[in-house]
C-alpha cells in the first residue's frame, strides 16, 4: 500500500483551496453598546489586576475600592440606559453574533446582579470590624493566601497588617460572568460565562481572614463538586449540539420543535436522536441546578456559605442564585419549551424536594451560616416552582423573587459579620442568645430579615413568595403551592426560633459583642431593610417592571 | 350591594392609622421618658376611641351593606386593592376594641417597667405600649378590609407583635423562678406563632386558589359574583377552598382540637396581653368566619355545618370541663373562653337571624366579660404573685373590692341574666336549637359547668378562711377601679338594654343570611297551621 493510499485512510483532499474560503468570513459584528455593562465590568477587573501589579501598597485599598464602585455603577447605569433605550422590551434582539441575548430579563437580572454586587464590594471593603493588626485596619480576608495556615510566614503577614486587595478584581470578574450567564444565547456562551464566574467564586471562598482551615476546606469542596458539575454540563452541551447540530439557542428549540431538520449534514446520523435530547438536557440543566443549589445537587451549599468569608458568602447567595436562575430560566423557556412534557414532572419533584428538604434539614442546624445555607436551599425550591408555571407571570414572579431575595441575603449575611467575639464572628445559634437585649437596633434589623424569609405579608419575602405561587397555581402546579405553604411553615420555625433566641433568652456573660461598622456595612444592611419593606408593603412599581421584563427574546 | 366610595375623609383609614403612628410614636421616646410613653400611648387610644365612636355614629344601620368605604389601588399585578368598607358587624367589633384597648393599656401600667436598667438602649416599656397600639392598628384594619388579600395581610401580621407581647413580658414573680418562667412563655409564644401561621399559610393557599379561580381579590365583587350567578365553582374547589379559609379562622378563634396554643398563651401572658389575645385578636377569628367563609362559600359552608356544629359543642363541653379541673387562674379563664368561643362559632354556623345576631353580640359581650374577670384576676394575682388557685383564700375578707368586681366578672361569664353575655349565649342557643335541637340541648350543658367553675373558682380563692399569705393584700387602688367600674358598667348596660348593639348587627347578619340563603325557620306552630 503507497504512502498516499494509507494517508487516505484517514485524511481527505480539501475541495476548495484553503485561501477561498477564508475570503468568505466576515468580520464579526459586535454592538458595544449593547455589551457595555458587561465590558465596563470586565474591563474595570482587568485594570484592578494592574492596579495590584503596579498601585503601591498603601493606596491599593483605596484605588480598588473606587474602581469596583465607579465601575459598577456605571454598568447599572448602562443598563438603565439600555432599558429606557426600549432594549428591555420593543427593541430586544440578540447582539454579539448571537451569543448574547439583550431582553428584559436579561436586562432585569443583569441589573439586581450589578447592585447586589454593588451592596456586596460595601461588604466586602469592611475593615472596621476586625481589630487592627498593628496600625493597620484589616478587612475579612486572609492577610496572606499564600502562606499556609498557622505557619510562621502567616503569622508574619498577620502582624504586618496586609491585606488581599485581589478580591476586588475577582469579584469583578466573577460578577462580570454572572452578568454574561443569564443573557447567553448559545451553550457554548454559557459554558465560559459559568467558568469565568465560578473560579473568582472558588478563589474568594479560599480567602478567610478566620477560621482558614474550613475556608480552604470549603472552596477545595466548592471547586470539586463545581468542577464536576462544570464536567456534566459541558457533555449536556456536546450531547444536544449532536442532537441539534447547533449550540445556538433558537436553533436548538427549531429542532426540538420540528421546524428544522438537517442543520448540519455532518451531524446526520445523530440528529433527532430523543436520547441526546433527553440525556443532553438533563445534564444540562443538572448543572445549573447545581449552581441554584437545588436538591438534590445541594450538598456543597451548607459547607461552603459556612467556610467562606461572610461577605462572599452573602454575595454568593444573592447574586449566584440570580445568575444561575436567569440561565435556568433561559434554558427552559427559550431552548427546550418543546421538551415541557418531560422536564416538567421531572422540576416538580426537584421543587418539592428542594423546598422540603431545606425547609427541614434548616431545623437542626446550629450555625448561622449553615441555617441560612438550608434556608437558601428553601428559598431556591420557591423560585423553582415559579420557574415550573411556564407562563409570562411565572417569569415575572421569579424576577421579581430574585430582587427581592437577593438583597435581604445580603443584608443578613452582613448582619452575620457584626456579631462576634476573640475567635472572629460568632456565628454558633447558642452565642446570639439574648442579643436583643445588647443591642436591640441589630437584632431588631435581623429579625426584620428572618420576617422576610419567613414570607411574612408587609415585607418584601410575602410579596415574592406570594406572586411565585400564584404563578405556579396558575400555571396548574396548585399541589406544589400547597406544598411550598407547608414548607413555608416548617421553614418558619427556624426562623422563628432564632428570633426567640435573640430576644427572649437572657445574654450569656460571655456572650458575643456586636462590633460598629463602618458606613460601608451599614449602607448594606440598610439597603437591605429599605429593599425588604418597601417591596413589602408598595410592590407594584417593582411588579411593573418584573412584568415588562418577562419576555424572552429568541 | 352597593359600592358608594367615601370621598370624604378617610374616617376607616385614620382609625386604623391612628394607633399604628402611636405605636411608632411610642417606641420612639426615650429610655427614660418611660412615663410618658404609657401617657402618650393611653392618649392615642383614647383618641382612637373618639374615631370609632364616630365611625359608629356616621353608620346608618339602614344604609348599604358597606359604609364608610374606601378604594384606591395598590397591587395591581396581584389584583390587590386597598378596599375598606364596614358593615354593622365590623362597627360593632371595631368599637369593642377601640374600647378595650385603654383599659388595656391602663391595666398594663406597671406591666412592662424595666426591673433594673441594664442597658441604656434596652426599653421594655415603650415597646410593649407601642406593640399593643401595632395590634390595635392591624386588628381594626382587619375588621375594616374588604379586600381580601388586605385582610391575609393584616390578619397574618398581627402575629408577630402579638407574638413579641407574649413572649417579651410576662407576671413578675412565677412559682419556678425566672428561668422557668422565660422558657415556658417563648414555648408559649412559639405555639402560638406556630399554630396561627400553619394556620395563616393554609389560607395563603385558599387565597392564592380564590385567586385563581376569581380573578380579583375584592370581597364585594366576588360575593356579587357568586350570588348572581356569573361566578361558578366546582364543588370540590369551593369546598377545598372554604377549608383553606376555615383552617384559619378556627385556629384564631379558637375551634377544639385547634385550641391547645390558647391556655398557653393566656396563662403565661401578662393579664392584659391574656385580653388582647382572647378579647380582641380571637375575634377576627369569629367574624372571618362570618365575612369571608360565609359570604364567599355559601354552599360549602352548608355543607360543612353539621361537623363545624359538633366541633363547636365539643369545644363547649370540653372547655367548661377542663376549666373546671384547672388549678391556674388564668387557664381557667383560657379554658372558660374556648368554652365561649365555641358558643359564638356554633350561633353563626346554625345560619338563623338569632343564631348569627347572638354570635355578634356574643363577641362583643365576651370581650368585655372577660376583660373584666380577666384584668381583676390580673391585679389579684400581682398581689399575690400566684396564678395558682390554692395560693388563695378569703380575699373577699381583706379586699371587698376587688372580691365584688371579681365576682361580678365571673358572674357574667356564666352568663347570669341581667349582664351582657346573657342576652347573647340565649340568643345564640335559641337561634341553634329551632334549627338543630340536639346540638342545642347539648350546648346547654356548657351553662352549667360555667356556673361551676366560676363559682368554685370564687369560692376557693375569696372565701373561706383567710389565707396568712393574702391576709395583707391591699384593695383596688384608683387605677384598678378606673380600670375596671367602666367594665362592669358596660356590662350591666349591655345585659339590661343591649339595642343599640343589635341595630347595629342584625341588618348586617340579614345581609350574611341571604348570602347563603338560608331563612330562619318557621315557629312549628305557625307551619302547622
Amino acid at each position: 500500500m503507497s504512502a498516499s493510499a494509507v494517508h487516505s485512510l484517514w485524511t481527505t483532499a480539501a475541495t476548495a483551496p484553503l485561501q477561498d474560503q477564508i475570503t468568505k468570513i466576515d468580520a464579526p459584528k459586535f454592538e458595544y453598546g449593547q455589551m457595555s455593562p458587561t465590558l465596563i465590568v470586565l474591563g474595570a477587573a482587568i485594570i484592578g489586576v494592574l492596579v495590584e501589579a503596579f498601585v503601591p501598597r498603601k493606596s491599593r485599598y483605596y484605588v480598588q475600592v473606587f474602581l469596583s464602585v465607579v465601575a459598577l455603577a456605571a454598568a447599572f447605569a448602562a443598563i438603565i440606559a439600555l432599558a429606557a433605550g426600549g432594549y428591555g422590551t420593543t427593541k430586544a434582539r440578540i447582539s454579539a453574533m448571537g451569543a448574547i441575548a439583550v431582553d428584559g430579563p436579561s436586562l432585569f437580572l443583569q441589573g439586581t446582579i450589578l447592585l447586589a454586587g454593588l451592596v456586596a464590594v460595601f461588604t466586602f471593603a469592611e475593615r472596621r470590624l476586625d481589630p487592627a493588626a498593628g496600625a493597620h485596619r484589616v478587612d475579612s480576608f486572609a492577610a496572606q493566601a499564600a502562606s499556609v495556615p498557622g505557619s510562621d510566614s502567616e503569622k508574619a503577614a498577620v502582624k504586618a497588617g496586609f491585606t488581599t486587595t485581589e478580591v476586588f478584581p475577582l469579584v469583578l470578574f466573577a460578577i462580570g460572568g454572572m452578568l454574561i450567564f443569564p443573557s447567553a444565547n448559545d451553550l457554548l456562551t454559557l459554558f465560559i460565562a459559568l467558568e469565568v464566574f465560578s473560579l473568582p467564586l472558588y478563589l474568594l471562598c479560599a480567602l478567610a481572614r478566620r477560621k482558614r482551615l474550613v475556608s480552604q476546606e470549603a472552596a477545595v469542596k466548592y471547586f470539586l463538586l463545581g468542577a464536576f458539575a462544570s464536567a456534566f454540563t459541558l457533555f449536556g452541551i456536546a450531547l444536544l449540539y449532536g442532537y441539534a447540530g447547533s449550540v445556538s439557542y433558537a436553533t436548538i428549540a427549531q429542532v426540538v420543535d420540528g421546524s428544522i431538520q438537517n442543520v448540519s449534514p455532518a451531524l446526520a446520523d445523530t440528529m433527532g436522536n430523543d436520547a441526546l435530547l433527553l440525556i443532553g438536557a438533563a445534564l444540562l440543566v443538572m448543572g445549573l441546578l447545581f449552581k441554584v443549589g437545588a436538591v438534590p445537587f445541594h450538598m456543597w451549599t451548607p459547607d461552603v456559605y459556612q467556610g467562606a468569608p461572610t461577605p462572599v458568602t452573602g454575595f454568593m447567595a444573592a447574586a449566584t442564585k440570580v445568575a444561575a436562575f436567569g440561565a435556568l430560566l433561559r434554558v427552559l423557556y427559550v431552548v427546550l419549551p418543546g421538551l415541557r412534557w418531560d422536564w416538567r414532572p421531572v422540576m416538580w419533584g426537584v421543587a418539592i424536594v428542594t423546598m422540603l428538604g431545606g425547609a427541614i434539614v434548616a431545623i437542626t442546624q446550629t450555625d448561622m451560616k449553615r441555617l441560612l445555607a438550608y434556608s437558601s436551599i428553601a428559598h431556591a425550591g420557591f423560585i423553582l416552582a415559579g420557574v415550573i408555571a411556564m407562563t409570562p407571570d411565572g417569569v415575572s414572579s421569579v424576577l421579581f423573587y430574585l430582587a427581592a431575595y437577593s438583597f435581604v441575603t445580603i443584608g443578613a449575611f452582613a448582619v452575620v459579620t457584626l456579631v462576634r467575639d476573640a475567635g472572629g464572628e460568632a456565628t454558633h445559634l447558642s452565642k446570639w442568645a439574648g442579643l436583643g437585649r445588647r443591642s436591640p437596633l441589630v437584632a431588631a434589623v435581623f429579625a426584620v430579615f428572618l420576617l422576610a424569609f419567613a414570607g411574612i405579608p408587609l415585607t418584601s419575602g410575602f410579596a415574592g413568595k406570594f406572586a411565585v405561587f400564584k404563578a405556579a397555581a396558575e400555571g396548574g402546579a396548585a399541589p406544589l403551592v400547597v406544598i411550598g405553604v407547608i414548607s413555608s411553615a416548617v421553614a418558619a420555625f427556624f426562623y422563628i426560633r432564632v428570633i426567640v433566641l435573640m430576644f427572649f433568652s437572657e445574654p450569656k456573660p460571655e456572650g458575643p459583642t456586636v462590633a460598629v461598622p463602618s458606613p460601608l456595612t451599614m449602607t448594606a444592611i440598610g439597603l437591605g431593610v429599605a429593599v425588604t419593606l418597601v417591596l413589602g408593603v408598595a410592590p407594584q412599581y417593582f411588579l411593573d417592571l418584573a412584568g415588562q421584563a418577562g419576555v424572552f427574546v429568541r | 350591594m352597593s359600592q358608594v366610595v367615601n370621598a370624604g375623609f378617610p374616617l376607616l383609614t385614620a382609625t386604623a392609622a391612628l394607633p399604628a403612628v402611636g405605636a411608632i410614636a411610642t417606641a420612639a421616646v426615650p429610655a427614660a421618658r418611660r412615663t410618658a410613653a404609657k401617657w402618650l400611648a393611653l392618649l392615642v387610644s383614647l383618641a382612637t376611641l373618639v374615631l370609632a365612636a364616630i365611625v359608629a355614629v356616621r353608620f346608618d344601620p339602614g344604609g348599604d351593606r358597606y359604609q364608610l368605604a374606601e378604594s384606591h389601588a395598590w397591587i395591581e399585578d396581584f389584583g390587590v386593592r386597598y378596599e375598606l368598607g364596614v358593615d354593622g358587624i365590623a362597627v360593632a367589633l371595631i368599637a369593642l376594641t377601640a374600647v378595650l384597648i385603654p383599659f388595656i393599656i391602663l391595666a398594663g401600667w406597671h406591666d412592662a417597667d424595666p426591673l433594673e436598667t441594664k442597658s441604656k438602649r434596652w426599653r421594655p416599656t415603650q415597646g410593649f405600649f407601642a406593640l399593643i397600639l401595632a395590634v390595635e392598628a392591624m386588628v381594626i384594619l382587619s375588621f375594616e378590609a374588604t379586600d381580601i388579600f388586605l385582610f391575609y395581610i393584616f390578619f397574618e401580621a398581627m402575629l408577630i407583635p402579638m407574638y413579641f407581647l407574649i413572649g417579651g413580658f410576662g407576671d413578675r414573680a412565677h412559682a419556678g423562678g425566672d428561668e422557668a418562667a422565660a422558657t415556658q412563655r417563648s414555648y408559649a409564644a412559639v405555639k402560638f406563632l406556630l399554630y396561627n401561621l400553619v394556620g395563616g399559610l393554609i389560607m395563603l393557599a385558599a387565597v392564592i386558589g380564590l385567586y385563581v379561580v376569581a380573578g380579583n381579590f375584592s370581597l364585594q365583587e366576588i360575593a356579587a359574583a357568586r350570588a348572581g350567578g356569573q361566578l361558578d365553582m366546582a364543588t370540590n374547589t369551593e369546598r377545598l377552598l372554604f377549608l383553606g379559609f376555615f383552617f384559619a379562622f378556627a385556629v384564631k378563634a379558637p375551634l377544639w382540637p385547634l385550641h391547645t396554643w390558647l391556655p398557653n398563651a393566656m396563662g403565661e401572658a401578662t393579664a392584659p396581653v391574656a385580653v388582647l389575645i382572647t378579647a380582641v385578636v380571637d375575634k377576627v377569628g369569629t367574624f372571618a368566619m362570618l365575612r369571608f367563609c360565609l359570604q364567599l362559600f355559601p354552599e360549602a359552608s352548608k355543607w360543612a355545618t353539621p361537623v363545624i356544629l359538633v366541633l363547636a359543642v365539643i369545644s363547649i363541653v370540653y372547655g367548661a370541663l377542663l376549666a373546671v379541673g384547672q388549678r391556674d387562674i388564668k387557664r381557667l379563664v383560657a379554658y372558660a373562653s374556648i368554652s365561649h368561643f365555641g358558643f359564638i362559632i356554633m350561633g353563626i354556623f346554625a345560619m338563623t337571624s338569632q343564631g348569627q345576631s347572638g354570635a355578634t353580640l356574643y363577641m362583643v359581650n365576651h370581650g368585655i366579660s372577660t376583660a373584666a374577670l380577666m384584668l381583676v384576676a390580673g391585679f389579684l394575682i400581682s398581689r399575690r404573685g400566684s396564678r395558682l388557685i390554692a395560693d388563695y383564700g378569703g380575699v373577699q375578707k381583706v379586699a371587698p373590692v376587688l372580691a365584688g368586681t371579681f365576682l361580678i366578672g365571673g358572674l357574667a361569664t356564666l352568663s347570669l341574666p341581667g349582664l351582657a353575655p346573657f342576652v347573647s349565649e340565649f340568643l345564640v342557643l335559641v337561634g341553634t336549637f329551632t334549627r338543630y335541637p340536639v346540638i342545642g340541648i347539648i350546648a346547654t350543658f356548657g351553662i352549667v359547668l360555667a356556673a361551676l367553675y366560676t363559682l368554685v373558682l370564687y369560692q376557693r380563692t375569696m372565701t373561706g378562711p383567710v389565707k396568712p399569705e393574702v391576709s395583707a393584700m391591699p384593695d383596688l387602688r384608683v387605677r384598678e377601679l378606673v380600670v375596671v367600674a367602666p367594665l362592669i358598667a358596660l356590662l350591666i348596660f349591655l345585659g339590661v338594654y343591649p339595642k343599640p348593639v343589635t341595630d347595629i348587627v342584625n341588618p348586617a347578619v340579614g345581609h350574611t343570611l341571604s348570602d347563603v340563603q338560608q331563612q330562619d325557620p318557621k315557629p312549628e306552630v305557625e307551619a302547622a297551621k
